[in-house]
Formats: C-alpha cells, sequence, structure tokens
C-alpha cells in the first residue's frame, strides 16, 4: 500500500503539458454537458427528425449525459483535485466525490421537506395562528379515524409480516427447492402496491345474496352455506382486510432478509445446542432467534415504516370510506383534490414525526451491527 | 494507470466529438425547419385564398381567429389539447375536431387522459399544462383561475354570441371578476329515469308522470313479486357517492326550486338547511325502504356505477327496474362494453330499454332539469391565435357535429339544428333540456372541492352506510366542514 501512496504522490509533480491536457478536457467536459443539457430543454432542436427520431435522439442524448457525462464529470473533477499540491488533494478528494451526493440531497430532499414545514405553519386562513393546521388536523373527527387506523397498522402489519416472514424463513430452510419456494412468497413484492390493491378487491368484492359472487372469498363463503361478506364494508373487518393485502407483500421481504441471517447463524452453534439435547424448536428460540436479532429489527422497523406511508392500498380498495382511511389518503385527497395546501403539509410533517423514532430504532440498530459510524 | 489515463481521455474526446457534431447538426436542421415551415405557411396561404375565392367564398364562423383559421393562416401549427375522453369518446371527440383539422391545416393532437382530474392537476403543477383542457367541475376551473393558470378569454373571444347561443346559466358559470375562463362544449341531462322496455310493457305497467305515481308503482312492483323497483350503486373509484349527491340534487331542485338551489350550492344558506333534510327525507324514502333498492343499502356502497344495471338486464327477467343516470350511461351496460360497432349492442337504448323524466314533486316547482357539462379553458397565453381559433371552434355547433350525430352528446348550443341528433337518447333529451322549467347544474361539481367532492361524496357514503339512519349529524358534519371562504 505505502508503495502505492508513493506512486500517487509522485503524479501530482506531472510535467506542465499533462495540466494543460487536463484543464482542455475539463474545459470540454463541461461545455459538452452544458450543450447536451440546452438540446434537452429546447422544445425545437430535435423537430426535424421527426416525432419518433426526435424522441429517440432526445432518449439517448439523456442516457449519455446521465451515465456518460455524470462519470466524465467524476473523472474531470478528479484530474482537477489531482493538481493541487499533494496534501490539498488528499484532504479535498473525499468532499468532490460526496459533495455531489449532498447537494443533489439538498435540492431534492431536504430543501422540500423544510419547505413543507415552513408551508404547514404559513398556509393558515387569515388572522389564524401559526398552529391552525395542526389543531384541525388534531380535532378533525375523520382525522382522529385516521389516526386510530394509521396506529392499528403500524401493530398489526410489521407484526404479520414479521411473524409469518420469520415462520417461512425458519422452515423454507429445511426445503429441497428452497428458491422456488422463496420465490412464490416473494412475488407479491414484485407487484406494485395498486396491483396488489386490485387483487385483493376482487379478492374481496361482495355481490348480493343470490348473484354470482366473483370475488374468491365471498365465493368460498357461499358455497359452504354462508351468507356473503361485505368484507370492505364491515367495521373493522375492512381495516383488517387490507392489512392482510399488505402482509401479503411485506412478508416477502421480511423472509429473505430473514433467510439470508438465518444462514449466517454459525452451523457450530447450532450443533453444539443439539448435544445439549435441545429440541428443533428450542434451537430455533434460544440460538437462531438471539443470532439474528439484528436483522429481526431491520425487518420489522422497515416494514413500520412503509405502514406509515401506506396508501395505495386504501385509496384503490375504499378509498378511506367506511372508516379506513389513513393519514396518507387523507394527505393526498387534501393536496389533489382539496388543493389545502396547509393541511395537506401539516399531515405530511405529522408523519414525518412519526417515522422519527422509528429511524432512531434503525439506525441504533445498524450501529449495533457495525453497519455505519 | 497512464494507460488507463489516456482511456479515459479518448472516451471523453470522442464524447466530446460526437456531441459538437450532434449540437452543430441540430442547431443547422432546427434553422432550416424554421425556414420551410415558414414557406409552407406562406404557400398555403396563398393556396388557401385561391381556393376561397374559387370555390363558394367561406361564410363568416362570427369567430375571428377561426376564420382567419378556416382561411389557412395557422397551417403547420400544432394545438394541444387534453379531456377525459378516451376509447370510444375519444373517437368521437376526434372525429368532432377532424373538419377543424382539416379546413385548418392545424395539428390538433388530442390526448384523452385515464385519471383525469389528478393528470392535469399534475402537468399543471409540472408546468407542462397542454393548450387546452377539458374541465367537468366548474370549482376545479375557480381553483385554477384562482392559481393563475387560466387564460381570460374575454378580451378577443366574442362572449356575446355565446351568451346567445347557449342554454341560459352556462357562460355565468365560467365568469370570475368579469373575466371568462372557459367555454362549455358539452352537457348532460341528469334528471331522467332507464327502465328495461319490454318487460316493463309486458308487466303492464305505465311511465309515471308524478312523484307519487312513481313510488306507487314502486310498491306494485314489489308486490307483483318481481323483485326490486331500483337499480342503485354510487361505487365510482376515488370518486364514491357522486350519485348520490346527484340525486339528493334533483329533489332538492323540485321540492325548495332552483332559486334556494342556486343559494343552497353557493353557501348563502347553510348546506343542512330544513328544506334539503326534507329532500333527504324524501330520498330515504325510495333508497332505504324496504325492498326498494336491489341488495338494499350494502349494495348501493358496493356497487359501481358500472355494474348498476346489470340486474336490470338480468337474462331470466329484471331484478330491478329503474336506474336513474344520466343519459351516457347505457356505454357502460352490459353487452354495450367494448363493443366498437354500435349497431350490435344487446339492449339497444329505445328498443330494449328507454327512459322517463325524473318525475317532478312540488307542482310549484314544475319540472327542473339537473344537468353538468365539460368546458375547455385555456392553459398556454392566448397570442397563438391557433389556440383561441380552436377554442372558437369548439363553441359553435360544427365543433361538435360529428360526436352528435354519433350520438352520447348534447351541446349546450341552442343553434345546433334539431335534426343532427339522430341518436335515441339526445332525439328524446333535447326536448326535455328546452323544455325544462329551470335548468340547475350539478351543485356539487359547483361547491368548494372540500365539500363537493370530498365531504358531501364521504357524506352520503356514510349515511348509506348507516342505512339512512343520523341525517341531521351527518349533514351537520358537512355543513361544519364548509371551508371558510
Amino acid at each position: 500500500m505505502p508503495e502505492a501512496v508513493e506512486a500517487k504522490l509522485e503524479t501530482n509533480r506531472r510535467p506542465p503539458l499533462s495540466i494543460v491536457r487536463d484543464l482542455t478536457v475539463a474545459v470540454g467536459v463541461i461545455v459538452l454537458i452544458w450543450l447536451g443539457l440546452r438540446v434537452l430543454r429546447s422544445e425545437t432542436a430535435l423537430d426535424a427528425l421527426g416525432p419518433f427520431g426526435g424522441k429517440l435522439v432526445q432518449a439517448l442524448i439523456g442516457i449519455v449525459l446521465g451515465v456518460v457525462g455524470i462519470w466524465a464529470l467524476f473523472v474531470v473533477a478528479n484530474s482537477l483535485v489531482e493538481l493541487l499540491p499533494a496534501r490539498a488533494t488528499t484532504v479535498i478528494r473525499p468532499y468532490v466525490f460526496v459533495g455531489p451526493a449532498v447537494v443533489v440531497l439538498s435540492i431534492f430532499l431536504l430543501a422540500p421537506a423544510v419547505g413543507t414545514i415552513i408551508q404547514s405553519f404559513t398556509e393558515v386562513p387569515e388572522g389564524e395562528g401559526p398552529f391552525y393546521n395542526y389543531v384541525q388536523a388534531f380535532t378533525d373527527p375523520a382525522l382522529q379515524i385516521a389516526l386510530r387506523n394509521n396506529a392499528i397498522w403500524l401493530i398489526l402489519a410489521p407484526a404479520g409480516a414479521l411473524l409469518i416472514g420469520l415462520a417461512f424463513a425458519g422452515l423454507v430452510d429445511r426445503v429441497k427447492r428452497e428458491s422456488l419456494a422463496k420465490s412464490f412468497i416473494f412475488i407479491p413484492l414484485c407487484i406494485s402496491g395498486a396491483g396488489v390493491a386490485v387483487i385483493w378487491r376482487f379478492i374481496y368484492e361482495w355481490r348480493p345474496e343470490g348473484q354470482p359472487q366473483i370475488g374468491i372469498l365471498n365465493a368460498i363463503v357461499t358455497s359452504f352455506g354462508g351468507e356473503p361478506v361485505p368484507w370492505l364494508q364491515e367495521i373493522p373487518t375492512n381495516t383488517l382486510a387490507l392489512i392482510v393485502a399488505f402482509v401479503w407483500i411485506q412478508t416477502g421481504f421480511a423472509m429473505v432478509i430473514l433467510s439470508a441471517a438465518i444462514k449466517g447463524v454459525p452451523v457450530e452453534l447450532m450443533e453444539a445446542a443439539r448435544i445439549d439435547g435441545a429440541g428443533e424448536f428450542q434451537t430455533f428460540l434460544r440460538i437462531v432467534l438471539p443470532s439474528i436479532r439484528g436483522s429481526v429489527i431491520t425487518v420489522f422497523t422497515v416494514t413500520a415504516i412503509a405502514v406509515l406511508k401506506v396508501f395505495d392500498i386504501v385509496y384503490v380498495t375504499t378509498n378511506g370510506n367506511f372508516e379506513t382511511d389513513v393519514i396518507a389518503n387523507r394527505m393526498f385527497n387534501e393536496m389533489f383534490r382539496f388543493r389545502n395546501f396547509g393541511f395537506a403539509t401539516a399531515l405530511a410533517v405529522i408523519l414525518l414525526v412519526a417515522v422519527i423514532p422509528i429511524m432512531v430504532v434503525n439506525v441504533r440498530n445498524l450501529r449495533r451491527q457495525g453497519i455505519g459510524a | 494507470m497512464k494507460k488507463y489515463r489516456w482511456l479515459w481521455l479518448a472516451v471523453v474526446m470522442a464524447f466530446v466529438i460526437a456531441a459538437c457534431g450532434g449540437g452543430d447538426a441540430t442547431t443547422t436542421t432546427a434553422g432550416e425547419g424554421a425556414a420551410t415551415t415558414e414557406g409552407g405557411a406562406s404557400t398555403t396561404a396563398a393556396e388557401g385564398e385561391a381556393t376561397t375565392t374559387a370555390g363558394a367564398p367561406a361564410e363568416s364562423t362570427g369567430f375571428e381567429h377561426l376564420d382567419q383559421a378556416m382561411a389557412g393562416e395557422f397551417e403547420g401549427t400544432t394545438v394541444e389539447i387534453v379531456a377525459q375522453w378516451v376509447e370510444g369518446e375519444e373517437e368521437n371527440f376526434n372525429a368532432a375536431l377532424d373538419p377543424f383539422r382539416e379546413a385548418t391545416g392545424i395539428d390538433v393532437q388530442y390526448e384523452g387522459l385515464p385519471d383525469y382530474e389528478l393528470a392535469l392537476q399534475t402537468r399543471v403543477d409540472g408546468n407542462d399544462a397542454p393548450d387546452l383542457a377539458q374541465i367537468a367541475q366548474p370549482g376545479k376551473m375557480a381553483s385554477y383561475q384562482a392559481d393563475g393558470q387560466l387564460v381570460d378569454i374575454s378580451g378577443w373571444f366574442n362572449v356575446d354570441k355565446l351568451r346567445e347561443e347557449q342554454v341560459a346559466g352556462f357562460v355565468e358559470l365560467t365568469e370570475v371578476d368579469g373575466g371568462v375562463y372557459g367555454v362549455y362544449y358539452k352537457t348532460d341531462v341528469k334528471s331522467i329515469v332507464w327502465y328495461p322496455v319490454a318487460p316493463f310493457e309486458e308487466a303492464g305497467y305505465a311511465i309515471p308522470t308524478t312523484w307519487d305515481e312513481m313510488t306507487a308503482l314502486s310498491d306494485q312492483i314489489i308486490a307483483d313479486g318481481n323483485g326490486n323497483p331500483w337499480c342503485i350503486g354510487i361505487e365510482s373509484e376515488a370518486a364514491d357517492g357522486w350519485v348520490a349527491t346527484d340525486w339528493l340534487e334533483d329533489i332538492v331542485l323540485r321540492t325548495a326550486g332552483v332559486d334556494f338551489y342556486n343559494q343552497w350550492w353557493k353557501h348563502e344558506v347553510p348546506f343542512n338547511s330544513p328544506e334539503v333534510l326534507a329532500a333527504a327525507e324524501q330520498m330515504s324514502a325510495i333508497w332505504f325502504a324496504p325492498d326498494y333498492v336491489f341488495g338494499g343499502n350494502t349494495a348501493i356502497n358496493a356497487t359501481n356505477i358500472r355494474d348498476v344495471a346489470n340486474p336490470m338486464f338480468d337474462p331470466a327477467g329484471p331484478q330491478c327496474w329503474f336506474q336513474k343516470q344520466a343519459s351516457w350511461i347505457p356505454e357502460f351496460w352490459p353487452g354495450n362494453r367494448d363493443v366498437p360497432d354500435r349497431e350490435a349492442w344487446a339492449n339497444p337504448p329505445g328498443e330494449a330499454s328507454s327512459f322517463f323524466y325524473l318525475p317532478g314533486i312540488d307542482p310549484a316547482v314544475g319540472n327542473p332539469v339537473l344537468g353538468a357539462g365539460d368546458m375547455f379553458s385555456m392553459f398556454t397565453d392566448g397570442d397563438r391565435p391557433e389556440v383561441r381559433a380552436l377554442l372558437e371552434y369548439l363553441a359553435t355547433p360544427q365543433g361538435a357535429q360529428a360526436w352528435i350525430e354519433v350520438g352520447g352528446f348534447i351541446s349546450p348550443n341552442t343553434t345546433v339544428p334539431q335534426d343532427w341528433y339522430t341518436t335515441y337518447p339526445n332525439t328524446e333529451l333535447v326536448p326535455i333540456l328546452n323544455g325544462a322549467d329551470a335548468f340547475g347544474f350539478d351543485a356539487s361539481d359547483l361547491m368548494p372541492a372540500e365539500v363537493g367532492a370530498g365531504s358531501f361524496w364521504t357524506g352520503m357514503v356514510n349515511w348509506v352506510a348507516a342505512n339512512g339512519e343520523g341525517t341531521e349529524e351527518i349533514f351537520q358534519g358537512i355543513e361544519d366542514g364548509w371551508p371558510a371562504s
């Protein structure tokens, strides 16, 4: 290693010609990217290529700029930093590489978040105080139902996904065609949330008694002589029904993470336990589970965050009717249907605050595992 | 290391050269393109003049920009227009636009957007607004206007002509503070009740002409053991409940009159005024009366508007008989969906099915009509004459002629020749519209979105879920949630 470092330091003392060359390339790349962006922004530059050809060339330029351009920028920035004295290079280089990511995150994540928080306090009717939207949010009867539902979701959904995922992960370890079995559990995760909602909407479909039941659940119920159940209308069955759909998606995620963790449990440990007379279940409970504690927390927190954001399932199935509303759906309606930016941003901030404790648990957990500083 | 450095340089230089070449090429071709379009425009303009002088002189449309467009002055330009109409309706709208395209040489690019309201909002928010966009809810128009997104057309559009030709009340709906922000293109009459003709006649039933006759007939259907009289469903994806708001509005119009009705949606009287609660009472006498509705209140909330009429056309005979819905509903009936050839409809309206006017209730109020409509609003700068010309075209009878002749379209324009309406529902509907004692515009479309597309909808869903109980609390809740203006 020291040799390599020395060699690196050597290169910093370079002939003037190479400095000129590097500078030329740098300017060239920047001019190029600027030109490319101009073509992309222009509405007419590519018209001559026809509607299809124009779009195609535009897409190509976009891909080239996005992939080669960014790469070239890093290379150029690196070569420029290398023109500096050796010590300055080592100090500055990390910032050159991290800098763009920080800038992009600030512009597209931090700035909107701060803007949202500000808006939630300033977008109030005339003559009202800055907390108007929050007072509204916590006194609105419909929103109290949404808050209650989010709490129910938060308790049941991650627990359900975790328990079923854990059971599958433990069992699938012994299955001959393990990857095939895993794939089946994993597939729902590949379906978009809206798609899942549509699938479960059909599963829960209700038709008046005596009509052919096209929903599989009611078809089963009526084939046993039962009365069809309006799953999505009955309170609180409907919220539970939606949580089942969510668990159906998330179980695959939980299983994959936990299954990998279980494979990481040292075989010696398991063998030792078995020699000491522990049964299968006891081994799992006393040895495997404590060993994968970190992964269990990761699965739980990630699922909990997904639960707080849950929107698509509710929007597609009931649209929040029949006391199934959740905060994210209400936020969507306030924002895009009613144009109540103040109220919608206040709801966004409430969600953000609710996510923070879960994030803290998650980060601590990662730290305990030695990931992250 | 050194070798790789040169490789990088080579790649970067290749990139430089390629992009420089590309840049040059595009700038020159863009210039050439501009030159050719200019040349093209001038030649076609000359041709246009030649044809007008040679053939019959073009009759003035009464609209300045449209006249210019018809003379070919804007040939080669492009106008982007979006609406919620897809599939069959998209074909019809395009057919209505074709004469404009052919006569003017303007490339009108129509796009029908699914999940329309959200899609339009997203485009407008993203600074990608189309030139012209259809808006179904005047409340939505008002909020776009308040955001400064809409062009005031009153400066150049012949609004007086519009006011003269359209059914009274439409232009007023597009006015905000003296400006005009839209042109009504299409209208619907909602106050009609569909029924299956053959079984209806076989059973010896007669069309009710008063509300009491209608309830008496409902009772008789139940007594005859012919199933339930009413097919009702208010499930409609993200818009659950709007069918119920239409019902209530129709009854408020019939019991309290159009003057009260207009005060009601303007919120000059409380949402839960005694008149409205009385109308709700009248409504529950049908909606929540035992055996009146197929499947009861659970079915009302569970049945999508597209599926409502399925039991009406049950091969074994109607299981329910009446569906109150606007004139477009037959397109969604079983057998009518996904059938490109309209002749092949399994239950062609006018033969297998027909409708009657939802009867009046209070003779002092008479027979009002509830309706709605679609307008076009201009989102991009009005300085582009081709966009103005298209908006003007859409205000003329010709702007909808092709669609009117196919059917499924009623123009708010009274100068449309009656004989253009050749298809069944509209031949019957247009006289109802023109003969109505008053025209009430769909109130939920006019109320603030928080109510008209929010609490009013969900309130009705909750009301149905409670099987009509707790009316006062639910209506009080809607009143309490009315946004402070």
